[in-house]
């Protein structure tokens, strides 16, 4: 299986402080692959060197889309990223807070419609299509996400656990084949969270989107995960299954302790 | 409790006090000394700098005074806005009361020109050439965030579109006004390309600077723009071939007028109800996770940019028409603050409030002649006013919210 996301050798230097040192990273189609790692390891820094807010200082980043042909991404707008399939969520909350719930997954299909100004003033039966598309499309995907008597309410109105599903819900709807997840479950109470993994599982299997997703919360991670990468200090530590992450020596000093193996 | 507000009062008195101090220091050249050129002396006004200092004491202390109470005001306001619609807002948004006023402004509107004088009539076509300015100037500055101090240029260029076209090639008003909203765009274009990188203060002063390089070329590039001289015996618009006399003229050229701001407001509106205006919004709201959604931003604000230029373009070469002559001197900076004035007065991405601030700007000054030699200093004192109380404008912009039903409810 060729990796749909492929960072080879990816460097990132603040000043002085490497936050990501010479890092290697495969995604594979159709799994679930987590990134683990104690606070300031560098995972944020490697999923915003992918999707373009950061420009790498070093190394190469290829994506291949399921079908497609393999493509560097390296350093190209953020826009660009996400037109190329791959979507995200941010660690920090970042919906539009004064859009409703529905608008702010309309803003999602932007990348996918292309109504031009003209259109707009128009309003011609090819944009009064599209518009209804983008609609039916985004209410759709909120349906299935859980968010459906939202619709009408202001993003920033929405419980916590809410709001970060409103997340995943807009990044969905720009049709990515591999949906960047920083640490989904952070703040979210059990039973949310547990709503998250049967989430994130149906986003695999029935959406067919590989995850690859950032979190703490071991318990969710090693449950959920196909394969599991360890970062710290910006440097790659381990790679494997979750039940190699947990047998693994060097990675239960660095950062599991003994709270993985209870 | 007692001697928490003697010492904010202290301090407040002692900031007055730097205050007073610092604009006697100021001030010490042009009005304490006074040369004196027929005795060939030197007069020292002691007595003006006391004044000043007394004065600038008090307007700090009373500043200070308002501008503490402006803000405790908002911190209470802040949750009880959310439910509670202004009058205009509740005049706008309910079928009920909007179709009757609206009625009445029709009405207004349509007998206005033949009523009122010639000079009057001239004077709200002005007014009305100021709603599309801002209404245009709203989509850059209230939609997109991009402060661009140098909108006049655009306006110049449609207004000199028409009056080198006309010179030219005698290319009659009709032609002209989609070729000024052409090159106005294009400009804007132009400038959008380079500066649109930078934020904020950057843009603002790029801006500025471009819309007073813009002047000065048009100053002094005589052999393409004829200097400050400027061209004259533009023609007014016509209709159809028909010869017209000074009255019929600028009642038909107020109807133009009515019927621009129509079509205005109804693309406005259209486009910030439209996949490019939710765009502009979510780019408001949170440029990088917007971008994220795969918005190219850079296309989003150049488009917003040059849309927002067409409309001073268009309007240009209207002034063109109606003054039948344009030079450089109409086209200062004081033209691209006062329709930002406009904006900020009437409230960003509110169209009636817009609307309402051009007239307000436009047709008080007109009626106060009186006033005249002050009005910079009104406008000046009215911004920083609006600023500390009421920030968002005369009228808070209330944005139609998608609002979906499925059938199934
Ligand atoms: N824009 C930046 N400028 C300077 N330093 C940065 C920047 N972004 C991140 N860093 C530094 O890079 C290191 C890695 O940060 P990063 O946010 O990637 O960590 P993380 O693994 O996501 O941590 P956490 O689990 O707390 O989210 C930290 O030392 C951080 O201070
Ligand atoms: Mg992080």
């Amino acid at each position: 299986m060729n990796p749909i996301l492929e960072a080879k050798n990816l460097s990132m230097n603040f000043g002085g402080l490497k936050a990501l040192d010479r890092v290697d990273i495969d995604v594979l189609p159709g799994q679930i692959t987590a990134l683990i790692g104690p606070n300031g390891a560098g995972k944020t820094t490697f999923f915003n060197c992918i999707t373009g807010i950061y420009s790498p200082t070093g190394g190469d980043i290829f994506i291949t889309p399921p079908g497609g042909r393999q493509k560097r991404i390296t350093g190209i707008n953020i826009h660009k990223v996400t037109e190329s399939g791959v979507a995200r969520t941010f660690q920090n909350i970042r919906i539009f807070p004064d859009m409703t719930v529905l608008e702010n997954v309309m803003i999602g299909r932007h990348c996918r419609t292309d109504t031009g100004v003209l259109g707009a003033i128009l309003r011609d039966k090819g944009t009064m299509a599209e518009e209804k598309a983008i609609v039916a499309r985004s209410y759709e995907i909120l349906k299935k996400i859980g968010l459906k008597e939202h619709v009408n309410q202001l993003a920033i109105n929405l419980p916590y656990g809410a709001q970060r599903r409103l997340e995943i819900a807009r990044a969905l709807a720009t049709d990515p084949f591999l949906l960047l997840l920083d640490e989904p479950a952070a703040g979210m109470n059990p039973q949310e969270t547990r709503d998250l993994e049967a989430l994130i599982i149906s986003i695999r299997d029935e959406w067919e989107i590989s995850v690859f997703l950032i979190e703490h919360d071991m318990k969710l991670v090693m449950g959920l995960s196909d394969s599991v990468y360890v970062m710290d200090y910006g440097e790659m530590l381990a790679r494997g299954t979750p039940q190699e992450i947990r047998q693994n020596p060097e990675v239960i000093t660095a950062y599991l302790g003994e709270d993985v193996s209870a | 409790m007692s001697t928490l507000n003697y010492t904010k009062y202290m301090e407040g008195m002692k900031q007055a006090v730097v205050v007073s101090l610092w604009f006697m220091f100021l001030t010490f050249p042009i009005m304490v000394i006074r040369v004196n050129t027929i005795e060939n002396i030197i007069e020292w006004r002691w007595m003006n700098m006391l004044y000043i200092g007394a004065g600038s004491f008090i307007l700090s202390f009373v500043w200070r005074y308002m501008s503490g109470k402006a803000i405790s005001a908002r911190k209470e306001g802040i949750g009880a806005q959310g439910g509670r619609k202004s009058y205009l807002q509740r005049l706008v948004s309910e079928k009920r009361l909007s179709l009757p006023s609206l009625g009445i402004v029709a009405v207004i509107a349509l007998f206005f020109p033949f009523v009122s004088s010639i000079y009057q009539t001239n004077i709200m076509t002005t007014a009305l050439m100021y709603v599309v300015l801002g209404l245009g100037l709203n989509i850059v500055v209230g939609q997109a965030g991009l402060l661009n101090l140098g909108y006049v240029a655009f306006y110049a260029a449609g207004a000199y579109t028409y009056a080198l076209l006309y010179h030219h090639f005698g290319v009659g008003f009709w032609l002209a006004l989609p070729l000024g909203a052409l090159a106005a765009t294009i400009l804007g274009v132009l400038l959008a390309l380079p500066v649109l990188r930078l934020q904020g203060d950057y843009l603002a002063i790029v801006t500025l600077g471009f819309g007073e390089i813009t002047r000065l070329v048009l100053e002094n590039w005589n052999e393409f723009s004829f200097g400050p001289s400027g061209i004259s015996g533009i023609p007014r618009p016509g209709l159809f071939g028909m010869e017209m006399g000074m009255h019929d003229a600028t009642v038909y050229l107020y109807f133009l007028m009515i019927l621009l701001c129509i079509i205005t407001i109804f693309v406005v509106n259209r486009l910030q109800d439209s996949r490019i205006g939710r765009a502009l919004l979510a780019l408001r709201e949170d440029e990088i996770a917007c971008q994220a959604m795969g918005i190219n931003k850079t296309m989003v604000k150049l488009t917003a940019f040059a849309l927002g230029s067409t409309w001073a373009g268009l309007v240009g070469v209207i002034f063109a028409a109606k003054t039948t002559f344009v030079n450089p001197a109409s086209f200062t900076f004081l033209e691209s603050a006062m329709i930002l004035s406009i904006v900020v007065l009437g409230g960003t991405g509110s169209i009636i409030g817009i609307i309402i601030g051009a007239l307000l700007l436009i047709l008080l000054p007109e009626y106060l002649r009186a006033f005249s030699d002050y009005r910079m200093l009104l406008f000046g004192i009215i911004m920083v006013i609006m600023m500390i109380f009421r920030p968002q404008g005369i009228v808070t912009g209330v944005r139609k919210t998608y609002e979906f039903h499925t059938e199934e409810e």
